[in-house]
């Protein structure tokens, strides 16, 4: 059986549900920003085999490059809120940083 | 002649008063006590200025008036005519907007123009007493001024509004904050009374635009300047009746006209002196200017239809302005003043029988019996004052005998209660006989009963007179006014009140035996204004 | 002297009185005592100038009816109002009168108003009151006259309540002047009606107007209303029945005063009016005239009966002398009406001064005795002041003579011709006419009496009190002008005859002018007859000269021709001839026994005045109370004014002005009930939206949890709900 497009897809789905299934239940702010990470990589992958076999072509590699910067970025930024939300509650735990609450 | 140069002399004399009240705004108040003092003298003076200057170009504008053009419906022979466009816009809904800053006079507006600026000349000195709030007094009293003087030089309809509506702003702050003890009812009471008329007076103005696309008041007095199909076009037509109707109430509200007259009694009880000299010498004579101005020629055909019920109204208020100023009694006290503004009643009763009478003798009467009425009740008002400031009481009981304390005094009251009643030798019998003569005309019934004033007017100015001057002085006021002898150094009329006292009773007297120089003026204009007016309304007689 | 002299001289006689006022009202308090000699030299000059202005007229141009001028006072374009003066014959025989009269009272008043605190403005108002009525008598067109019919109420007014502490005395003086007004009311709607139909003032214009046949309104009864309103200022002015209140009253002014204006001249100047606008009435009018004239003289004689102030009978006695002068002219007897004026004017005004004389003579002594009590002007105080003031008293009765019509004198002339005259006429007229020449009769009765029941008691017998006891004679200025003005009451100054006046100069030149009013609408024995009717006219054609010649210079002639010939100017006064000697007889008799009677009464007490009181006392209070005229005016005209006016004061306050409150209230209630409006519906539904979004947000924001991982379920559970729905 040769390797296509669907296989990239579901294994991305994969990543991307366990991205996604890691923020929703991580209680610690870093793993949460780990799953976020995994979604990245999800949608990276989906990006290169759409490039690969689906006529996105350079356009594909082009997004795959801007997500790894975004995502790059990204941490920076969060881990810096991290680091600010540990100052100000000496945790990390997200569950108990709920001051925006109605 | 001035009138053909380009000075334009009626934008000076209106808004001249705008110069006085920046610079009293801008006078320092003073630190100490010898500051103020010196403050409130120079604003004072500063005013007396202003309105000497006002004087004198009203007597310029007098002497190069020429009685030979007419004015009233004929733009040409207006004089010393301004006009330019002031305000142009395009609304929507509305159209074109055209107001016109257009100034002008006629035979009719001189007189009043000048009777203005001699009564706000004179009454200044009696402003002179005002203590309180000095800069803000005569801040209004020149507004007051400015607002009077613009309402008889106004050509422009809109323009006239503004100004009529101007003059109550500063009247409203002259009663309510300088005034007597019920100050503010009675300055309510003016305020909205006046205002129930300038509503009738807005909504018929911008009927007349619509009707005419301009705010030109000659303009309208062309009945061809109306189009066919707007509200007020053609003649007879119902909505003319009401809107003349509208018009006159406002005017007559003014005048002031039974049964629109109770605002006067309390507006001249509550006013200070100076004021209530010039509420009745100038303001009241807005009502009757209006009505000649505005409301009679634009809608002759709707006078016509009401002239009868016009000189009834006039009829009524003579003889029951007269009667109430007779009886006058307010629970305990009988106000000298209140006397005063219940004769203004009839007097002013006498200008509407007149000009309902649409005779050329009736209506010169009506307008001359006008610029007396300002210059005898403004004498008689600043004689109140006079023995108000010393006696704090105008009370009639509360006084008698004082004609042996104040001689001169007494004199000058004879010859301003003489002429209220219409003594021959005196300006106003020569009114009251013009009036009478004209009314007798087209309505002889009614002047006869009219003339009933002639003894009612006799008993009540005969009765005050004696009320205050004859018999014994009473045991309180034995002695001196001011027994320091700071203010007041005689008990006798001072300096200030005579400079005020002794024109207006030259005037008085030099009119009632050579009346030409006013009636002059206006013969020419008045003869062209019963023109306009002879095809749609009753003349009696021959 | 040219005519053209008489009018600017005329006027200078007009004019100088003024001057006096001027100066005395603005530099009296410095002049002083000094006033009172310019006052009085002022007034000699004018007399001085009317002495001339009235001979010129009269002799010189007796002829020309009246000289004249017009001129424009303004113009209103389509109306001309023309005034001038005029000099006619009465006018000029006026000038003097007032003149003298005025001058006389001047000098008089200088030592009677000595000690008076405001003794220069006195004068100045005698000044202002003579110019006032010589105004009057030069006037010739209407407005003239009017214009200083009033100044001559106001200065009358000021004069009258002269000592103005006394309320009695500003009252007296605003009576006068409010009664005054309700006549002048009368002449000037009189004055519309005529200018409204004639379109002038002027006299000549009117009667040109009304002989040429044009009626107000077209209708003649309007010609005899407006003869009767311009009448109505002479009811007012000559104190005539029903306004004849007002005289008595005004007898609390100076004695000088009365002398002046209620004796001599502001009374006068009523008859003075009809005389000169006789020529408008018509039949009627003169019918009401005479009437109200007989009225006036039959009622104010009955009151003089029992008066006791010295000036109060005087006064009424004067209010029936006025009655007396409009009767006559209203019967027709024109000249001998304004003969009466002019002879009353004299002998009343020497009456009043003798008054005055005794009255002074009174306080002087009240005033030596200090006492401040007793009334100087009540006649039961005097008593035996023939021997202490002999000038006074013999002047006194010799006028009371005159006043009483007995030979030799003016008064007797004048009156006589007037009785002939009622009797004239009430024999043309017939009916109930009758009654005007026994009233007349009677009144003329009892002038007699009352005149001399007030000599009697104030002069003759012993001195009632001890002030009259202690009266002196007082000094030339006073006595100068009684004597002067007795003499002047003389039969010599108007006729040759003593009893007959109708062949003297004053008969000559007041000759009754001929009536303007259409024919239909006059007594037919009024009108002219044809040849004298000619006569003027042919006067007029040729020039002023010739007649001034034939009526001046050889009166006897015309006089003569007149006679001879049997003409007389018309059937009246043909009439009046006839009955001359018969009314002269009655009219003594009458006045005889008047006098008889009041020496019985009074002097010898043969008929006790008591008893005659008693039996009669219902008469006697009538007439003592005045017939209750005042108390009928107070009750009804001036009480009634007064609750209609404080009703209308009433209504005004409370109904007018509280329609106007009302109205606010309304509105203030209105807004009261707008604003709960406002308040809870408008603004409530805008808080109800208000308050359902915040219910709403309250519910939903329990989902804002905070928690950012359960937010991302929602977004998942969003994202699936939307691929369900779209695909």
């Amino acid at each position: 059986m040769e390797i296509g497009l669907t296989h990239y897809l579901v294994i991305s789905a994969i990543l991307f549900s366990l991205g996604l299934y890691g923020i929703i239940t991580r209680k610690h702010a870093i793993m949460v920003l780990m799953g976020l990470e995994l979604v990245l990589n999800a949608a990276n992958i989906n990006f290169i085999a759409f490039a690969r076999y689906g006529g996105m072509n350079i356009e594909g590699h082009i997004a795959a490059i801007f997500v790894i910067i975004l995502a790059a970025a990204e941490a920076a930024i969060a881990l810096a809120i991290v680091l600010n939300i540990y100052q100000n509650f000496r945790h990390v735990n997200i569950d108990e940083v709920d001051d925006l609450k109605g | 002649m001035l009138g053909t140069m380009n000075f334009p002399i009626l934008t000076w004399i209106t808004f001249l008063p705008i110069l006085g009240i920046l610079i009293i705004l801008l006078v320092p108040s003073g630190k100490d006590e010898k500051g103020q003092e010196l403050s409130k003298k120079i604003i004072r003076w500063v005013a007396v200025g202003i309105t000497f200057v006002q004087l004198i170009l009203a007597l310029v504008i007098y002497l190069n008036y020429n009685p030979a053009l007419a004015g009233v419906n004929n733009l040409k022979t207006f004089q010393f005519v301004e006009k330019m466009s002031w305000i142009t816009a395009t609304l929507p809904m509305v159209g074109n907007i055209n107001i016109e800053y257009f100034m002008g006079i006629d035979g009719i507006s001189v007189p009043m123009i000048l009777l203005t600026a001699i009564i706000c000349f004179v009454a200044v000195f009696p402003s002179f007493g005002i203590k309180k709030a000095v800069k803000g007094y005569f801040a209004m009293y020149l507004m007051l001024d400015l607002a009077m003087m613009g309402v008889f030089c106004a050509l422009d309809f809109f323009l006239f509004y503004l100004f009529w509506e101007l003059m109550l702003l500063p009247m409203y702050f002259l009663i309510g904050v300088w005034g007597g003890p019920r100050k503010e009812y009675a300055a309510i009471k003016f305020f909205i009374y006046t205002l129930v008329g300038s509503v009738f007076m807005l909504l018929v103005m911008i009927g007349l635009y619509h009707s005419t696309g301009s705010f030109n008041i000659i303009e309208m007095m062309n009945a061809a300047n109306f189009r066919g199909d707007s509200i007020f076009g053609g003649l007879n037509t119902t909505i003319r009746y009401v809107a003349f109707m509208g018009l006159f109430i406002g005017f007559a509200i003014k005048v002031p006209l039974f049964p629109f007259h109770t605002w006067l009694p309390d507006a001249h009880v509550e006013a200070p002196t100076p004021i209530s000299v010039i509420l009745a010498g100038v303001l009241l004579k807005m009502g009757a200017y209006g009505m000649i101005r505005i409301a009679f020629p634009i809608f002759p055909d709707a006078f016509g239809y009401f002239q009868t019920l016009i000189a009834w109204l006039g009829m009524v208020s003579i003889v029951y302005g007269a009667l109430c100023a007779l009886g006058q009694h307010k629970v305990g006290k009988r106000d000298f003043k209140k006397l005063i503004a219940y004769s203004s009643v009839s007097h002013m009763g006498l200008v509407i029988l007149g000009l309902a009478s649409m005779r050329p003798e009736g209506t010169v009467g009506a307008i001359f019996q006008m610029f007396n009425h300002g210059i005898i009740t403004a004498m008689l008002f600043m004689i109140v004052g006079v023995i108000y400031d010393r006696a704090h009481t105008r009370g009639l009981d509360d006084f008698g005998g004082l004609a042996k304390k104040m001689p001169i005094y007494t004199g000058i009251m004879a010859v301003a209660f003489f002429a209220a009643i219409g003594l021959p030798g005196m300006s106003g019998f020569i009114s009251e006989v013009l009036v009478f003569l004209g009314a007798f005309k087209s309505y002889p019934v009614l002047t006869i009963i009219s003339g009933l004033s002639i003894i009612l007017g006799a008993a009540y100015m005969l009765w005050a007179l004696q009320k205050i001057f004859f018999g014994v002085l009473p045991e309180k006021w034995q002695g001196p006014w001011d027994p320091t002898r700071l203010i007041y150094k005689t008990d006798d009329v001072n300096g200030l009140e005579m400079v005020a006292l002794i024109p207006l009773a030259f005037i008085l007297i030099f009119l009632g035996v050579y009346p030409n120089p006013i009636l002059n003026l206006m013969t020419g204009s008045v003869n062209q204004f019963i023109e306009i007016m002879k095809p749609f309304v009753y003349i009696g007689g021959l | 002297m040219t005519q053209d002299v008489v009018l600017p001289l005329s006027i200078l006689t007009l004019l100088i009185p003024l001057l006096s006022f001027l100066i005395n009202i603005f530099f009296g308090k410095k002049l002083g005592k000094i006033s009172g000699v310019i006052g009085t030299s002022i007034l000699g000059i004018d007399l001085g100038l009317a002495i001339i202005v009235a001979f010129t007229k009269l002799t010189s141009y007796a002829g020309i009816q009246v000289i004249q001028n017009r001129i424009e006072w303004f113009d209103l374009g389509s109306l001309q109002v023309n005034i001038g003066i005029g000099i006619d014959n009465i006018a000029a025989i006026m000038l003097i009168v007032v003149t003298l009269i005025s001058f006389l009272v001047h000098l008089f008043s200088t030592v009677y108003m000595g000690d008076d605190r405001q003794y220069s403005k006195f004068f100045a108002y005698l000044g202002l009151f003579t110019f006032s009525m010589l105004g009057i008598v030069i006037a010739n067109n209407f407005l003239i006259m009017y214009i200083f019919w009033e100044l001559v109420g106001i200065s009358s007014y000021l004069l009258i309540g002269f000592w103005y502490e006394k309320d009695s005395a500003s009252n007296a003086g605003k009576k006068a002047f409010i009664t005054n007004r309700i006549g002048d009311l009368g002449f000037f709607i009189g004055i519309m009606i005529l200018f409204f139909t004639y379109g002038s003032f002027m006299f000549e214009d009117v009667f040109a107007g009304i002989s040429s046949g044009v009626m107000p309104f077209d209708n003649p009864t309007m010609l005899t209303i407006a003869g009767i309103c311009i009448f109505m200022g002479a009811i007012g002015k000559s104190a005539q029945f029903p306004l004849h209140v007002w005289l008595p009253d005004a007898m609390e002014g100076p004695t000088p005063v009365s002398a002046l204006i209620h004796a001599a001249t502001m009374v006068a100047a009523g008859v003075y009016l009809v005389a000169k606008v006789f020529a408008m009435f018509t039949a009627d009018a003169l019918t009401f005239i005479a009437v109200i004239g007989t009225i006036t003289a039959f009622i104010s004689a009955t009151i003089a009966l029992t008066q006791v102030d010295f000036k109060k009978v005087l006064a009424y006695s004067t209010v029936s002398q006025l009655g007396f002068m409009i009767m006559s002219l209203g019967v027709g007897g024109y000249t001998n009406g304004f003969f009466h004026l002019v002879t009353h004017a004299w002998f009343k005004a020497a009456l009043f001064l003798a008054a005055g004389s005794v009255i002074h003579a009174m306080h002087q002594a009240m005033h030596h005795m200090h006492d401040h009590h007793t009334d100087p002007q009540d006649i039961n105080n005097m008593g035996g002041l023939r021997k202490t003031m002999p000038w006074t008293y013999r002047t006194f009765l010799f006028v009371t003579l005159a006043l009483s019509g007995i030979p030799l004198t003016s008064g007797f002339l004048s009156k006589d011709g007037i009785l002939a005259g009622t009797l004239a006429y009430a024999n043309l007229t017939g009916g109930w006419h009758w009654i005007i020449p026994v009233l007349g009769f009677t009144a003329a009765g009892m002038t007699a009496f009352y005149m001399f029941r007030l000599t009697i008691v104030a002069f003759h017998g012993e001195p009632k009190t001890e002030i009259a006891k202690h009266t002196k004679e007082n000094k030339l200025p006073i006595v100068l002008p009684l004597v002067v003005l007795a003499f002047m009451s003389l039969w010599i100054f108007y006729s040759p005859n003593p009893i007959d006046a109708s062949k003297g100069w004053f008969h000559k030149m007041i000759v009754q002018p001929k009536s303007a009013v259409p024919d239909a609408y006059q007594w037919s024995f009024l009108i002219n007859n044809k040849t004298e009717e000619a006569a003027p006219a042919v006067h007029q054609a040729e020039g002023a000269t010739h007649t001034a010649e034939i009526t001046a210079e050889n009166p006897h002639e015309v006089t003569k021709a007149g006679h001879t010939t049997g003409h007389y100017l018309n059937k009246f006064q043909e009439e009046t001839h006839h009955f001359h000697y018969i009314a002269m007889i009655l009219s003594l008799l009458i006045a005889g026994s008047g006098i008889l009677l009041a020496f019985l009464i009074y002097q010898y007490k043969t008929i006790s005045a008591d008893k005659l009181e008693a039996r009669f006392k219902f008469l006697h209070t009538f007439s003592y109370n005045k017939w209750y005229f005042d108390e009928l005016y107070q009750a009804t005209a001036i009480n009634g004014l007064l609750v209609i006016s404080k009703a209308l004061s009433w209504f005004d306050n409370y109904v007018v002005d509280g329609l106007v409150n009302l109205s606010s209230y309304v509105t203030r209630g209105f807004g009261y009930i707008v604003g709960l409006f406002d308040n809870y519906v408008i603004d409530g539904a805008v808080n109800l939206v208000a308050n359902f979004t915040g219910y709403c947000g309250n519910k939903m924001r329990k989902l804002q949890t905070g928690h950012i991982q359960s937010y991302v379920v929602f977004v998942l559970l969003g994202i699936l709900i939307l691929l369900y729905f779209f695909i």
